[in-house]
């Protein structure tokens, strides 16, 4: 990077936060943000167009009217977080309203008594909605139709025969004036009861048992009831609830107004199912919040208030109401069908990257890089038997280990290798491999974190996280790609998470990004604990423990770099390039037996691609405008290995000009003067004879000292 | 395969499997109309038959439409708005000087665009039907109120003709108005069973993938299924603002398209679309009717007629689902 070259444009972008915008959009609460906008544009429209709007005496009685509509919008969205709706709700408040009456009015009930009796009343009418649409799966929509056409139809006979006894029979009570017009520190008693049952039922639908099951049944219902979920009861509770919320909110109504009409709560369903979808509660179920559904219904009470004030007609706010819910559906269902296409658009977000000029490799040209065909003869063990040996590692009695595409982890043994037993499954991708002291094999697993096993085979979690950066959006602390890993003298596990913002599968468009997404994790086995060692690294890969266990060799694959990392001593932390220019991108490091160090090269730069790096405009229109399969890619179809001193000087290389046996070589191994090598796509495992290598090496030997175990040398090569 | 046809006919052959709901409604419907002509002095003359039929004919009319919709798994709530909007402006612009035939074919006009609007939000915006014709008919109706007609009453002017003779002459003592009914339900009969875009309304109704997979073009078909609705509700629309001098819109919120729904769920077109066919709809009309002429005899209050209606729409929802369960497999996620 140390390259003079005039400042651009694209050399300023890599300070240019770009990727955020992918990161932001990929959050759930991103969601929220339109609503809350609107809200608060609509408040400031109101008080544009009515003078004194947002002033605190009309805000007491406007909220007053809301409270008893944001009581029932509750009500709806619990419903609608299961996938169902409840049109029934009006009808249900207009009865709630008429039995609070009759029973403080008429009957004498005392206020206490009435007001669980009212929601108790709501909760058996819910009670009928939630039979048959969660136990008997009969359509919501349709049922609750009809439930609203009979509770309708109720109150208007009770009202025939109660109507003029409640009115006549009206008292002064002061507990129900309390409720209906009281105050509670200067806001109204109803206000205050929305913000509790707001607060609490926001706890309950993100942290209780019940709320995470309706919202696990609208997210997916089949999925929900092969998971084990209650799917129907949870349906029914829903809806018992949504109709106690709504006859609390025509409770209010009636100690409020004191008394009732034919159109109490009439087009109440329109209304409410409009401030929740405005809130962006998604219809169908799954997706959506308490504070949204809240933010919904003030959007659209601020809307019908205005309208009112403004001398529009009674009828037209329900045309407007229903212009502004055709609107917001429609919002809705595009914004969730084409999200993950807004998002897949603007998430990869390439960087400025300008490599080092790349040495030649050309034969004859006296570069250490040059071309040769020295892994021609090398000797296959293990083929059509693996499947993607991303690394190899050999114990102790001589038997190979490798981690599976599938998820587990062979060791073969015997001669020529011709044993094949599985030894662990482990799931996920295992990548990396080292022995420990105690000779478990610590794997790094993509997608899952590091795990061990023990020698008999049993699996153990080591660690799944780490520690989240402050300012993080895309959540750090989960270990996405756990790529490589090595084990320092004193236990301590440093391996590389090499991209915090892509998975195995698209560690391709990691690449493609160019960016410092990658970072270096260290595992303490004395505390148990993961914390984030260096970050800011471009997909570190592999990694080596030195020989005097106070610094490692990482490399960085998209970076074409290999660097030293100090874990103690005065530098430690400190990093400092060791190999900056390599022709290829380096995998996995690994020792060899003359205290020099191994480095496989997964693939080939080619001028194209450094030059795309230095180009992220360019990369941003591919990304946008060409489909995904006919992006660039890195070359990952010939490779080679290396032998580099700590100082970084190159001293071998090995290629295979077949490119049959090694396209992608990955992991290099050297055991008892072979050299094993395995590859990520590879579907077998290759050996080769070194000149001058001390036969007696043996890795765990070299890490840990002379064997423990005293075991027979199984698998001893020719 | 042997063992299989066996089974098969062993279905048919059954008590059970032979009451189809339809049947049973129709069942239903004797079983009343023989209770009311018992108990009823007067129910059972030709008069209050002709009336019965006369004063269900435009709900059976609508049905027809909405139960068009419904075969292909949609739903139309706006229907009456439709109707009684479409049919009032034709009868405000003859009112205001137009020529009558002009403008009736305005108003068949408006009721397309209308029909259109619907389709293509639920075809091409991909709405929930239910939503998109709950809101249409809000609007609808409030432009209707608000722009078009500015009022809820119209008055069918004098120089009318065509309207008044359909909404109230008689051929051979049988009034138009059932002739027209009986007229709209054989031809849209005929458009489900023999016309190509019918058997594809079926198709659409049972799997709507499926019928796209195997090459219909199912948005062009959803636009035509409400644009037929909308025109189907138009003509309802006609016959009651010929029958009678004076005309209110507001008998589209007056709970009609509860009625309309009740009809055509109660014959036995399954909400789950891809069942169901005319007879369903006459069966539901003829068994609604009788109920309504038998309250009504009865001096049963309009709130107590509909609770009962209400009940029975109940009662037909839950036995449609017990005949026609949810089939967890084709469901979407968000079919509320």
């Amino acid at each position: 990077m140390s390259d003079a070259s005039p400042l651009s444009l694209s050399r300023l972008q890599r300070y240019w936060p770009s990727h955020l915008v992918g990161e932001v959009l990929a959050k759930p609460w991103i969601d929220s943000v339109v609503p809350m906008t609107v809200m608060v544009i609509v408040l400031l429209i109101a008080q544009m167009l009515i003078p004194g709007y947002l002033g605190l005496g009309n805000l007491v009685s406007v909220s007053r009217e809301f409270a008893e509509f944001g009581m029932v919008s509750l009500g709806m969205a619990i419903v609608v977080f299961c996938g169902g709706i409840d049109l029934s709700v009006g009808g249900v408040y207009a009865l709630a309203n008429l039995a609070a009456l009759y029973l403080i009015n008429v009957l004498g009930v005392p206020v206490v008594l009435a007001v669980p009796i009212v929601i108790v009343l709501g909760g058996l009418l819910g009670a009928i909605n939630g039979f048959l649409i969660g136990i008997l799966k009969i359509r919501a929509f349709l049922v609750t139709l009809a439930t609203l056409v009979i509770f309708r139809a109720a109150v208007n006979l009770l009202l025939l025969n109660f109507a003029s006894q409640i009115t006549a029979a009206y008292t002064e009570n002061a507990t129900w004036d309390f409720l209906g017009i009281g105050k509670i520190a200067g806001v109204p008693t109803n206000v205050v009861v929305l913000a509790i049952l707001a607060v609490v039922l926001h706890l309950l639908h993100t942290r209780s048992r019940l709320g995470w099951h309706i919202q696990a049944v609208g997210g997916a219902r089949r999925a929900a009831h092969h998971a084990g979920i209650h799917v129907r009861w949870s349906i029914f509770s829903a809806y018992v609830a949504c109709s106690a919320l709504s006859a609390l909110g025509g409770l209010f109504y009636g100690a409020r107004q004191g008394s009732i009409g034919f159109d109490t709560g009439v087009g109440l369903e329109i209304a409410v199912l409009a401030a929740i979808v405005l809130g962006g509660v998604a219809l169908g179920g799954g997706r959506g919040s308490v504070a949204r559904a809240m933010a919904g219904a003030v959007i659209t009470l601020v809307l019908t208030n205005v309208l009112v004030r403004l001398g529009v007609q009674g009828g037209a706010t329900s045309t407007v109401l229903g212009i502004v819910l055709l609107i917001a559906i429609g919002f809705d269902v595009k914004w969730q069908k084409n999200r993950h296409k807004i998002l897949q658009k603007a998430y990869v977000s390439p960087a400025f990257l300008k490599l080092h000029t790349p040495p030649d490799i050309k034969p004859g040209s006296g570069s250490p890089y040059e071309l040769n065909d020295r892994l021609r003869g090398a000797e296959v063990l293990a083929l059509g038997l693996v499947d993607g040996p991303e690394d190899v590692i050999l114990d102790r009695q001589g038997r190979l280990y490798t981690g599976m595409r599938q998820g587990w982890i062979y060791r073969f043994s015997g001669e020529n290798f011709a044993t094949r037993e599985l030894f662990a499954n482990i799931g996920g991708r295992p990548l990396g491999l080292a022995f420990d002291r105690d000779d478990n094999l610590i794997v790094c697993v993509s997608g899952m974190g590091l795990y061990g096993v023990k020698p008999e085979g049993e699996v153990f979690k080591l660690t799944d996280q780490t520690n989240r950066s402050w300012f993080s959006i895309r959540d750090d602390s989960i270990i996405r790609l756990a790529d490589d890993l090595d084990i320092a003298p004193d236990g301590k596990i440093y391996f590389s998470d090499a991209s915090v913002r892509y998975d195995l599968h698209s560690w391709i468009f990691d690449g493609l990004e160019g960016r410092r997404n990658g970072r270096i994790l260290c595992y303490d086995p004395a505390t148990a604990t993961t914390r984030t060692f260096v970050s800011g690294l471009i997909f570190p890969n592999g990694i080596c423990m030195e020989a005097d266990g106070r610094s490692f060799l990482f490399a960085e694959s998209y970076g074409c770099m290999v660097s030293r990392c100090w874990i103690e001593g005065p530098k430690r932390g400190r990093v400092e390039r060791v190999i900056k220019d390599l022709p290829g991108i380096p995998d996995n490091i690994n020792r060899a037996s003359d205290g020099n160090y191994w480095l496989a090269m997964v693939g080939m730069r080619s001028p194209v691609w450094d030059l795309a790096l230095t180009m992220p405009g360019f990369r941003v229109r591919m990304v946008k405008r060409v489909p995904r399969d006919e992006w660039l890619a890195p070359n990952l179809n010939l490779g080679c290995v290396i032998k580099f001193a700590a100082d970084g000087r190159i001293l071998d290389c090995l290629w295979d000009g077949a490119r049959i046996n090694n396209p992608a070589i990955t992991s290099m191994r050297e055991h008892q003067g072979w050299l094993y090598l395995g590859g990520l796509t590879s579907n077998r495992i290759t050996r080769i004879k070194l000149d001058r290598a001390d036969p007696a090496f043996v890795g765990p030997v070299a890490y840990w000292g002379a064997p423990r175990i005293a075991g027979s040398q199984a698998g001893q090569p020719a | 395969m042997v063992g299989l046809a066996k089974e098969a006919r062993a279905r048919h052959g059954t008590l059970a499997a032979s009451l189809t709901q339809e049947r049973i409604v129709f069942g239903l419907t004797i079983v009343a109309l023989a209770v009311f002509s018992l108990l009823l002095p007067g129910f059972f003359s030709r008069q209050n038959l002709l009336n019965l039929a006369r004063n269900v004919s435009v709900l059976g009319i609508v049905a027809t439409g909405l139960a068009i919709v419904v075969i292909g798994r949609g739903i139309d709530l706006s229907g009456t708005a439709i109707m009684a909007v479409g049919a009032a402006w034709a009868v405000t612009l003859s009112a205001g000087g137009t020529p009558e035939t002009l403008a009736l074919l305005l108003g068949l006009g408006l009721v397309v665009l209308m029909g259109v609007a619907n389709g293509l939000l639920v075809a091409f915006i991909e709405i929930p039907p239910i939503f998109v014709t709950l809101a249409t008919g809000l609007l609808i109706f409030g432009i209707g109120q608000f722009v078009l007609i500015r009022t809820l009453i119209v008055h069918l002017p004098a120089s009318a003709s065509f309207m008044p003779l359909l909404g109230q002459s008689k051929i051979a003592g049988v009034p138009i108005q059932i002739l027209v009914a009986a007229v709209v339900m054989i031809l849209a009969h005929l458009f489900l069973k023999y016309l190509r875009w019918g058997r594809f309304t079926f198709a659409q109704g049972d799997n709507i993938e499926t019928a796209r997979l195997t090459g219909i073009k199912v948005r062009p078909l959803l636009v035509g299924q409400y644009v037929l609705a909308a025109v189907i509700a138009y003509v309802g629309g006609i016959l009651l603002a010929g029958a009678n001098p004076t005309f209110s819109i507001s008998v589209a919120s007056a709970g009609m398209m509860y009625d309309v729904i009740l009809v055509v769920v109660l014959g036995g077109v399954s909400l789950g679309g891809g069942s169901g066919g005319m007879s369903s709809v006459l069966a539901g009309t003829l068994l609604i009717g009788t109920l309504i002429n038998g309250m009504t005899i009865m001096d049963v209050s309009e709130q107590w007629q509909s609770l009962v209606k209400g009940f029975v729409l109940l009662l037909a929802i839950v036995l449609d689902s017990a005949l026609h369960p949810r089939d967890e497999e084709t469901t979407r996620q968000n079919d509320i």
